[in-house]
């Protein structure tokens, strides 16, 4: 520290000297110089907003007019709320039914790592659903349900079950949307594992292979611990993807029927957009940074340790 | 290999295996397979009621000179491309910068640049919207293109630095200490050495970026209001309150709009792949 301080006014009191001070100097710029344009922008448009967010969250605005300080009444208010309740309660259930995501695109995965012929492009068609855009699927979806004519309901009725408005039951509504998400979040965890499986160590399965390790046991023991670094990333990216949720409730329920299907993510937008409480939309997105947070932070342990 | 390659199975295994293929193929994209089906029916078989079966006249052109004629849809789907292709140019070439700041010079803050733009790439949307929407208000850019295409650079360049850093990481370090012996300056070794050596990486990069960005439907619904803006996710949701019972045209808008992504993923597939994984393995 000290010698970079002689060496900064070094430079400054004698700019004629010899170019090499001159050069130690800008070179501890030098990265940042290259970083500038990025970190600006970034700071801008998301470090900021974060902290703006969590001020916004104590104050009162309708989006036009005067802000008014009601430090933690949006908070109260928040907590008292049945809606609130019920999308977190929805979170959770997007939270734990995600999870079906990564064991069964480790299944897909298993059983798609063989070489046969145009093996390629049926991973690729099983890749299709994370290329297309959540409303798409979200559209897809509605119609599969619909009451009179979609598909689901055909199917129930050819084995002659009672058949179902799934996206107006209060009681279901969350469990067709949750469907319709896990669809291209199983295709990500998928070629994830495929990847994962391309970098097994062959000397280790050979070896097992030797010892005469079969079916569960080669999975559980040998394989599985090779695949963790995938594991992980699939379990942390199903994790924030189920919070994030957001698309596919706008598009099939806005949330509905009667605010049953309803997520964080909604609800604040519904508040904020429609209701204009923007402090109150706030105070729900604070809460749903905070939950995320604590993966984020995982996640960046993990990582940046792994990065040491 | 891992599961045994299925070579070394009986034939009957093999027939079964290459069999079962297609099968769960058909399965897995039934409900594509159904739209694209559906956006090329008649509106005499939506009338009756035949969504899943053959359709009984083929309307292609009609159905889809339809979504053009008669809707905004032409009109989203320029604005898509309006929005997507300078916000992954910007994106990356934003990153690439940033990206080689943190592979390869040292200096004390560097972990910690690298994990606020991780952290920031994981963010919910929600926590930005507010202040994002007031600024871009203030900035003059609501109802803009350009507002959607400044967020989307700021945004993606959380991923893509990150993505960028891994990838440059790996370029031998000699490279570079050998032309700084020689004098070259840190702006043109970037320029002449490290930029031609990260073309693929520039490639995958973009394609991945290209749909997360032309998929995006939060921000288009929080930053844009009139049709001459809103690029096609938003615009095909709008459609869907609008033409509620034909759903042979909204189908036929729903192909058209997941299109270019899907036609992007399979000329590039491998890229996309690569993109994917080294984007998520290292980070």
């Amino acid at each position: 520290m000290l010698q970079q301080s002689t060496a900064k006014t070094k430079g400054i009191q004698r700019p004629n000297q010899s170019p090499k001070p001159q050069r130690i100097i800008s070179k501890r710029f030098v990265p940042w110089i290259f970083m500038a344009p990025a970190l600006l922008l970034f700071s801008l448009y998301v470090l900021y907003p974060i902290a703006s967010s969590f001020m916004l969250s104590f104050y009162s605005w309708d989006g036009l007019g005067d802000k008014t300080w009601i430090g933690f009444d949006n908070y109260i208010q928040l907590f008292d709320s049945e809606s609130f309740w019920t999308a977190l309660k929805n979170n959770v259930l997007w939270m734990i039914l995600f999870m079906l995501a990564p064991p069964i695109g480790l299944a897909i995965a298993l059983f798609l790592n063989q070489e046969v012929a145009g093996i390629r492009l049926v991973k690729a068609l099983f890749f299709f659903p994370f290329v297309i855009s959540q409303v798409v699927i979200g559209l897809v979806f509605s119609w599969f349900y619909d009451p009179h004519l979609g598909l689901l309901n055909t199917i129930l009725d050819v084995f002659g079950f009672q058949t179902i408005a799934l996206l107006s039951s209060e009681e279901y509504v969350t469990y067709g949307i949750i469907v319709a998400g896990l669809w291209p979040q199983i295709a990500y965890c998928m070629i994830l594992y495929l990847t994962g499986l391309n970098s097994l160590n062959p000397d280790q399965i050979e070896a097992a292979r030797l010892d005469r390790a079969k079916g569960w046991k080669m999975l559980r023991y040998i394989i599985l611990p090779q695949l963790s670094p995938a594991t992980f990333i699939a379990v942390v990216v199903t994790v924030i993807g189920a919070l994030r949720s957001f698309d596919l409730v706008a598009t099939m329920t806005a949330g509905g029927p009667w605010g049953s299907s309803t997520v964080l993510a909604y609800m604040m937008y519904e508040e904020s957009i429609f209701n204009y409480r923007m402090g109150y939309g706030a105070a729900v997105a604070v809460v749903l940074f905070l939950i995320m947070a604590v993966y984020i932070a995982y996640f960046l342990v993990n990582m940046l340790r792994s990065e040491r | 290999m891992y599961p045994t390659p299925i070579k070394h199975a009986s034939p009957l295994t093999n027939i079964l295996y290459r069999i079962s293929l297609p099968i769960t193929i058909l399965l897995w994209l039934m409900p594509l397979a159904a739209v694209m089906m559906t956006s090329i029916r008649s509106i005499q078989d939506i009338n009756q009621g035949n969504y899943w079966g053959w359709p009984t006249s083929f309307n292609f052109i009609e159905n889809y000179n339809m979504v053009f004629q008669s809707t905004e849809m032409g009109q989203y789907l320029l604005n898509s491309i309006i929005i997507t292709l300078p916000a992954v140019m910007g994106a990356v070439a934003l990153s690439t910068l940033a990206g080689f700041a943190l592979a390869k010079y040292k200096f004390k803050a560097n972990i910690w640049m690298l994990a606020i733009f991780i952290g920031g790439n994981f963010v919910p949307f929600q926590i930005l919207m507010i202040p994002v929407r007031d600024l871009t208000i203030s900035l003059g850019l609501y109802d803009t293109h350009m507002g959607l295409i400044m967020f989307h650079i700021a945004f993606q360049t959380g991923f893509c630095t990150l993505f960028m850093r891994n990838f440059i990481v790996g370029l031998p370090n000699e490279l570079l200490e050998s032309a700084r012996v020689d004098g070259v300056s840190e702006f043109k070794i970037f320029w002449y050495i490290v930029l031609p050596l990260v073309r693929p990486a520039l490639a995958a990069l973009s394609v991945l970026i290209f749909t997360f960005i032309w998929n995006d439907y939060f921000w288009a619904l929080v930053l844009v209001q009139s049709d001459t803006v809103r690029p096609v996710t938003a615009g095909l949701s709008s459609l869907q309150g609008q033409w509620l019972a034909s759903w042979n045209l909204i189908s036929a808008g729903a192909v058209v709009a997941a299109l270019p992504p899907v036609t992007l993923f399979f000329a590039m597939q491998r890229h996309f792949i690569a993109g994917l994984t080294l984007g998520a393995t290292k980070g």
